[in-house]
Parts: C-alpha cells; structure tokens; sequence
C-alpha cells in the first residue's frame, strides 16, 4: 500500500518535472543555473555579503524602469523636457517609475560603494580574487559614467549647467581634453546632439557594457567562491578541493 | 581546471616593485617639475616593470602545455611501393585559417571604420560659427552696456541661445568701436552676470527692453564687472580675472556692421585685456575650451585646439 502510495507520488513527480527534464537533456541549462544558485559559502559568511546581490539587484531596477521610460521619453532638444513634464505629471504612475530610476540611480551608486567598502574592509580583493575587484572598479566607473549622461536627460537648468561644468572638466584634460570634450558634446556647444548622444549612451553602450563586466564579475565570484570574514577560523571560499587535508570542525587536521 | 588557493611559488620578493612605484612618483612630480624628469621617470618604470614581471614569470607559466614528443614517420617505401607523402610546409588548413582571419578582418574593417568615423567626426566638421544680426547699432546706446541674448540656430530652439554682453565704445577715428564679452565664465563655462542692476520686463530700475526678431536687448546699469554665480569667478568690465577661479580673460565675439546693423561673429579666446574701451589692447588667441590657459607655461598642456 505504502509503496504504492509512493510509486504514485513518484510518477507524480516525474510527470511535472518532464518539462525540466526535457530542457535540461537538450541544454543542460537546469544544471547550470544549479551550478550558479547553489554553491558551497563559508558557514560564517554574514549580511555583508548581501552587499553585492543589493547593487546587481539595483541595477536591475534601473534597467527595468529605463527600459519603460524610453517608451514615453523624447530625446530632441525641443520635445525632451516636455516629455519629461507629460511623464511626471499626466501619465498614469509616470511620477512612480520616474522617481524609481532617478533615486534608483543614487542607490545603485551607493550600493556599489559600500560594496566596494566591504570588499577591501574583508580583504577579499586579495589573490585570487584581484581580476574580480580590478573588473569591479570599471564596473564603478561605467556606474558613474550613467550617472553622468542620465543627467542631462531632464533637459532642464539643471541638467544643462551641470552638462556644461561636466564636459568642460573634460576640456581641461591635458593635450586631448578639448578633442574628448567637443566629441562628447557633438559640437562646440551643448545641442540636440549632445542630448541623442547621452541618451544613445546613457541606454544602449554602457548598459551593455556593464552587462559584460557584471557577466565577468559574477563568473569569477562563482569560480573562486565567496571570502571567509576576515575573524573566520574556516579557509576562505571554496570547499575542500581533491588532495586537501581533511580536517574537523575546528580546522584542525584530523 | 581547478582554481588554486594558494600563489603559485614565485621568485623571492624583489625590489622591483618599489623601483617601479618609483618611477612612477618621478613622471607624476616631473609633470610639475620638469619634463626631463618625466622621461627619466618613464624609462626607469618601464625597466623597472619588465624586471618586475620576469621575475614573476620565473615560476613558470600555465599556459604551456607539456613537451610532447613528435610523432616520426618511417620514410622507407612501404610492401607495395607506395611513399606517404611528405606533410606539406603550407597545409590547406594553415591557408584557410589565415583567409579566414584575414577575410574577417577586411569585412570587420569595411563595417567598422565608416561607423566610428560617423560616432566621431561629425563634432569636428562644419562646426563654424554663423555670424548673428543683432538688430541696429542705435539699439546700443554709447557706454551701456547691453545683455544680448540670440538664438544660435533656431532649428535647435531655446537650447542654442547664446548671450553676450555689448558695450558702444563710440568711434575709434573713423571706425565705430564695441566690445562684446561672451557670458562664458572662462572657468568652467557657466553664464556670467553682470554686476549690477538690470532693466527689463519685472526690473524695479525700469523696464526697458527692446526685442528684435529672436534677438533681446536689455540693458544693464552701473555694470561694475562680471560675476560668476557657480565658483564665484569675478571679472573687470573689460574681462579681465580679478578673483576666482578663472584661468582668463573672459572669451569675446568678434563683430562687423553691415547695413546699420551689429553682426556677432565667431567667438576669440582672451588672455588679459591692457586698456579699456576703444583703446583696449586685446591679446586675442584661438577659442579655447574654458579652464584652458592660453598663455603662459600651462598651455602647453593644450597644444592643438579641436577644430572649429
């Protein structure tokens, strides 16, 4: 009877699993993303460590909501500020997603410094794990760049000036800081083009980029496993390889 | 392969970072300094950092795979007479690989070149500036000076408005005379103000305003100098820095008059103005981007101006 009972609950079992399976023989996807969601961490790794899931999740928010608002917003230098106005103030939770991704984008920043802070506070930027804090650094400046060109969407005073002072630091860079500064402003002044080329930036180029480099960073976190808190007894990050010493809950050698 | 724990044994700890690290501190004081410090600098980072990493590399590398030991083929005619040939110096799969990568190459290039040439060119090209009709010269009254404010390029609308700042000298022998001031703080290219009272629509001082097509006129009265509301850069009436951050005079346009009217022309750099007014000796250089030095040892820094 019992065997029985469990036989049925078996083919149950199987039959809402066969579409997983069915996957899974063709692509060997369901095995990766095990690979990737359940890895072996330290047994004394604390809320610290959530820091980077919180900026990739931030990241998200502001590629979702980006996304929604290219749908309403009009980059051109005499329609941008007033699709901005229609966003806030006519359409229908316009004010919400708007707020999201421009207070989204200080989270995200933040995010990433504290991050970075509990990075180099735990030591885990050291050996192995230098690529992954040197691909975090451009990670942090590709961050910064969107800050940079998603400023000036708004097409307001603010946006403006804050453009203007912005590219002109670039000017003053030496030997090729006038070049550099007259090909992000598309001209000798901000215009029209400057607005499309942040904007072209601002959603395509460098959301890309930090696509790949978060693509790079996450494959280096899940090959070299997640760091030990520094007052960690435990060896730091993955588990026992082939030839390791065995040793007992104390990290003595047995 | 398994990622390891530990560095791999390496040569002893050397004293070629610190060399490194000083010849990096030499180009970084050098560029202060001197420029024969950099190049020493230079030389002694770069000797220094080969050293560095060859003797890293002494434990080895990951990448070679072990030393195998070539196959050999016994030349000898085999039972039926029949020779193997020799393998070729030049295979077909060396000839196809290499046409591969260099097809791909030539069609990656035919794509790409023209594409980047769009993204980066075009801010170089026609960017001159087209001279502005800033209404009748009787519209700027001989020593007021006047807050001009024009469209650049109307298909752009309100984002190409430009300002400058018109003063009437009166005649200079029998040329008439104006100086025309950018509003373009010389620091970091915010709009400068006037210092002190405006007319115009809303001014307690008078509203005195003219408005002619895109243009508009408002005077200004007792203009002591211009400030800058961003850094808190300060100018004299004819440009000149007296405080602030600025790294110059204020930018000017150049004018002409053409059928009583004031026409703006293409903006001019200014390092210092000597004089004032009509007799104003003016050190004029190429538009330069603000915060740029155009005199003095710090423009070496910019050598080439971007083409406009």
């Amino acid at each position: 009877m019992a065997t029985r009972r469990r036989t049925r609950q078996q083919q149950m079992q199987d039959a809402i699993l066969y579409p997983l399976d069915w996957i899974e023989e063709r692509s060997g996807l369901v095995g990766a993303i095990r690979y990737f969601l359940f890895r072996k961490v330290p047994g004394d790794v604390n809320w610290f460590q959530t820091l980077g899931s919180a900026t990739l999740t931030a990241f998200l928010v502001q590629v979702t909501t980006g996304v929604i608002l290219a749908m309403y917003y009009q980059p051109g230098p005499t329609t941008a500020y007033s699709s901005i106005q229609r966003i806030t103030n006519d359409l229908w939770a316009g004010w919400l997603v708007r707020g999201m991704h421009r207070w989204g984008a200080s989270v995200f920043i933040i995010l990433m410094f504290l991050h970075m802070g509990r990075v180099f506070l735990f030591g885990a930027y050291k050996f192995p794990r230098e690529l992954t804090w040197l691909i975090g650094v451009g990670l942090l400046a590709l961050g910064l760049l969107e800050g940079f060109t998603g400023y000036l969407l708004p097409w307001d005073q603010t946006a403006y000036w804050a453009t203007t002072v912005g590219i002109n630091i670039n000017g003053t860079g030496p030997f090729l800081g006038p070049f550099l500064a007259q090909f992000l402003q598309g001209g000798r002044y901000i215009n029209g083009d400057t607005l499309s080329r942040f904007y072209s930036l601002h959603m395509l180029l460098l959301p890309g980029a930090i696509f790949a480099l978060i693509g790079l960073h996450l494959w280096l976190v899940i090959r070299l496993g997640v760091t030990s808190p520094p007052w960690s007894k435990e060896a730091a990050g993955l588990g026992p390889l082939p030839g390791d010493p065995v040793t007992d809950g104390d990290g003595r050698v047995v | 392969m398994q990622p390891s724990r530990e560095h791999r044994p390496s040569a002893r700890p050397s004293l070629w970072p610190w060399t490194f690290a000083l010849g990096v501190v030499l180009v970084l004081v050098g560029i202060v300094v001197s420029w024969i410090l950099v190049a020493v600098g230079a030389v002694v980072a770069v000797a220094a950092g080969f050293a560095w990493v060859r003797g890293l590399a002494g434990a080895g590398t990951l990448l070679r795979t072990g030393e195998v030991e070539p196959e050999r083929r016994v030349e000898a005619p085999q039972e039926d007479g029949y020779v193997p040939p020799r393998p070729e110096r030049f295979p077909r799969s060396v000839f196809l690989e290499l046409s591969t990568l260099g097809l791909g190459g030539v069609i990656g290039g035919l794509v790409t070149v023209p594409a980047l040439g769009f993204m980066v060119l075009p801010p170089f090209l026609k960017q001159k500036f087209k001279s502005q009709d800033v209404g009748p010269v009787t519209d700027f009254p001989e020593g007021t000076w006047v807050v001009t404010t024009f469209m650049a390029d109307p298909a752009q609308g309100e984002v190409s408005r430009k300002t400058a700042f018109v003063r009437n000298n009166g005649m200079l022998g029998q040329y008439p005379s104006f100086t025309v001031i950018s509003n373009h703080c010389a620091h970091l290219g915010c709009p400068v103000q006037p210092n002190g009272p405006l007319l115009g629509k809303g001014s307690p001082f008078g509203d005195e305003q003219k408005q002619y097509k895109d243009v508009t006129l408002i005077p200004a009265l007792n203009v002591a100098g211009f400030g800058c509301p961003c850094h808190g850069g300060a100018y004299d009436t004819e440009g000149n820095r007296t405080a602030g951050p600025p790294v110059r005079a204020l930018d000017r346009y150049s004018f002409s008059i053409r059928d009583g009217h004031l026409f703006l022309g293409a903006p001019f750099s200014v390092s210092f103005v000597e004089g004032t007014g009509a007799q104003a000796k003016i050190h004029k250089w190429s538009l330069a981007f603000p915060g740029e030095h155009v005199h003095g040892i710090e423009s070496w820094l910019y050598p080439i101006q971007a083409p406009h």
